[in-house]
């Protein structure tokens, strides 16, 4: 319904102004962003280099089971007999059973190669993302076990709730196109 | 059994992060004599970013119907279904997030981050509803946005909030806005996401304490409408205003103002606006008094606020986790408190230098002295808005929505008379034809 007033009219003028001067902000916002733009999307990862094995990994995750798990880098692993990673620094008893393994789910497992090495693999749906072997490989091993954001569960949250628990830090976005930040040594 | 081995664990750690940092390692690799091969380590591939592009899609179609329906239908029922389609889709399907009240922080963070900038799904969701909101009004809020439609399903029996308490909860979502968009240029945290409310019931998993927030503003939303739409959420406090500029916008009559009265309860949200009586000529003046008075307290008000977060900088500084961790460092150094932390032991196993720490927290706070004191003045603006809208009586002849508050749901539609006198004449239109 128009109304034919001067103050009206005044006021409208006003209001044009403005809603022109809205339009192009968001435009000049937008631009801006789009320049600077980026195609890909940003993941969180762990740094494992910053990453202390705290535990909030495995209960911080907005998942029931949380999408960070234990990878492990053979290139960096030592295939040690007694790895710590594996076994309890701290056994009730000394010998090799299944009661002296560190992993609370049983998600590491352990294969002879040759005398004295062993493989050890990450069963990744048993792994809950604790980091206890991590822990337990950097302390006395290579540290060839080390957390990671498994990206086909990760839910990709605006704000990782492990991030804002992490007490080293160690989350980052990562550009989409490297996902991983894996540890890595010369001759691997 | 003795356990003195945790102290070692930790030496030993200190150690080998401080080994492993520099590519060396304890045990060599062995050299198999058997023809054991070392397996590849691989890592499961993201998904393919295809569905962020359809969510844009699905974003910018649902907030054309949103406008048809709002604007032109003006049918509550096909409007409630495109909110609950909303509410599956972005919300249970597609987990709730990226949602555009968060992409301010994405924004805000490319703005002041130089090593990120904001995918071009996300901006998509930031900027859309907002130029839908300069043309239609807000009609993302009424049909789209997933966290308005899961309060607007539990509404079952509106009670009226007086407009006092309402402008007064509103600041909240002003603190809020200003408040995200200071942590995310300071690269603390997304805050809006943290505490987001709703999102864990999307996932139907998530932190107790956040679900527990979000179920008792349900709760609250049975007889408050949309507690977080109207007090909470930051990105509504934008659409507010750019909605007050907007082109085409909710009537609640089709044709003219009868003056009947019959909608003047139908708005859940307190939106409808009464026609004004004239003012009284001694009112009036006393009104202009207080109008200048408000005037020059607006200035105050700036100045106050910001003078308050400058002084207030210490606190917010703590959100920072980098000055969190330059805190306990210094308690911890200088003997003030016992035992450490997780964090502090993850600072040392990394080898920092505490006096770099204290450093980085300095400049830290330094900018957010400067961010403080912006954020202040930014409420202080508001409050000082607030108060002169308050003071100042627009002349109104007929019912209206007021076009910042209004939600555009379309409930208010079938109380007008005219209303279903427009809809009477359309089925008997389509009878004729």
């Amino acid at each position: 319904m128009p109304q034919r007033n001067d103050d009206v009219t005044r006021r409208r003028f006003l209001r044009d102004g403005l809603w022109g001067a809205c339009l192009a902000g968001i435009g000049g916002v937008a631009g801006f962003a789009a320049h600077k733009g980026q195609k890909v999307d940003w993941l969180w990862q762990i740094d494992p280099y910053k990453c202390t094995a705290c535990g909030n990994c495995a209960t911080h995750c907005v998942l029931e089971e949380s999408a960070v798990k234990c990878t492990h880098v053979y290139g960096i692993c030592g295939y040690c007999e007694i790895c710590f990673g594996f076994f309890d620094p701290e056994p009730f008893d000394i010998h090799e059973g299944a009661e002296n393994q560190m992993c609370p789910t049983g998600a590491i497992l352990r294969k002879f190669v040759e005398e004295p090495y062993y493989e050890y693999t990450i069963d990744r749906p048993l792994c809950n993302g604790c980091g206890k072997c991590v822990k337990g490989c950097n302390a006395f091993g290579n540290g060839s076990l080390f957390l990671q954001v498994h990206h086909d569960r990760c839910e990709n949250c605006n704000q990782c709730a492990i991030a804002a628990a992490c007490p080293a830090q160690a989350f980052r976005r990562v550009p989409a196109d490297q996902p991983y930040l894996l540890k890595s040594v010369d001759h691997v | 059994m003795v356990r003195p081995r945790p102290i070692l664990v930790a030496l030993a750690a200190l150690l080998v992060v401080g080994v492993a940092a520099l590519g060396l390692e304890r045990f060599p690799p062995p050299e198999f004599e058997t023809d054991y091969v070392r397996p590849t380590t691989t890592a499961p591939n993201p998904p393919q970013g295809v569905w962020e592009y359809v969510d844009a899609g699905v974003l910018a179609v649902t907030l054309v119907l949103a406008t048809v329906l709002v604007l032109r239908t003006r049918n509550r029922k096909l409007i409630f279904t495109l909110m609950l389609f909303c509410l599956a889709y972005f919300g249970f399907f597609r987990d709730g997030c990226v949602c555009p009240i968060g992409a301010i922080q994405n924004v805000t963070l490319t703005a002041f981050d130089p090593g990120y900038a904001i995918p071009l799904a996300v901006l998509i969701f930031f900027a859309l509803p907002l130029v839908f909101t300069l043309f239609f009004g807000r009609v993302f809020c009424g049909a789209v946005c997933p966290l308005g439609a899961i309060q607007d399903a539990v509404l079952i029996h509106p009670v009226r909030v007086p407009r006092w308490l309402e402008s007064g909860l509103r600041l909240i979502a002003y603190l809020y806005l200003g408040a995200g968009v200071l942590f995310a240029a300071m690269g603390a945290m997304f805050i809006i996401c943290r505490y987001d409310p709703f999102v864990g019931f999307f996932r139907l998993s998530g932190n107790w304490e956040i679900l527990v927030f979000g179920g008792c503003l349900l709760l609250i939303g049975m007889f408050v409408g949309r507690p977080y739409c109207r007090f909470l959420c930051p990105y509504g406090v934008i659409l507010r205003q750019l909605s007050r500029l907007s082109r085409w916008r909710v009537t609640i009559t089709p044709t003219d103002c009868i003056q009947c009265r019959l909608c003047e309860d139908a708005c859940p949200f307190g939106a409808i606006r009464k026609p004004t009586e004239p003012w009284p000529d001694k009112e009036y003046k006393v009104a202009r008094r207080r109008l200048a008075f408000l005037l020059v307290l607006l200035p105050v008000l700036i100045g106050a606020g910001g003078w308050g977060g400058y002084e207030l900088r210490q606190w917010l500084a703590l959100v920072h986790p980098e000055v969190r961790l330059a805190q306990r460092i210094y308690l911890e150094e200088n003997a003030l408190v016992e035992g450490t932390t997780d964090a502090s032991d993850a600072f040392r196993a990394l080898g920092r230098s505490s006096d770099e720490l204290y450093a980085a927290a300095t400049q830290l706070r330094d900018r957010f002295g400067l961010g403080g004191t912006l954020l202040g003045a930014f409420v202080g603006c508001v409050i000082g808005g607030k108060l002169l809208t308050l003071s100042v009586k627009r002349r109104r002849a007929d019912y209206e929505p007021d076009p910042a508050s209004c939600l555009a749901c379309g409930r208010c539609y079938a109380y007008c008379p005219k209303e279903h006198e427009r809809l009477k004449r359309g089925r008997e239109g389509l009878i004729r034809h």
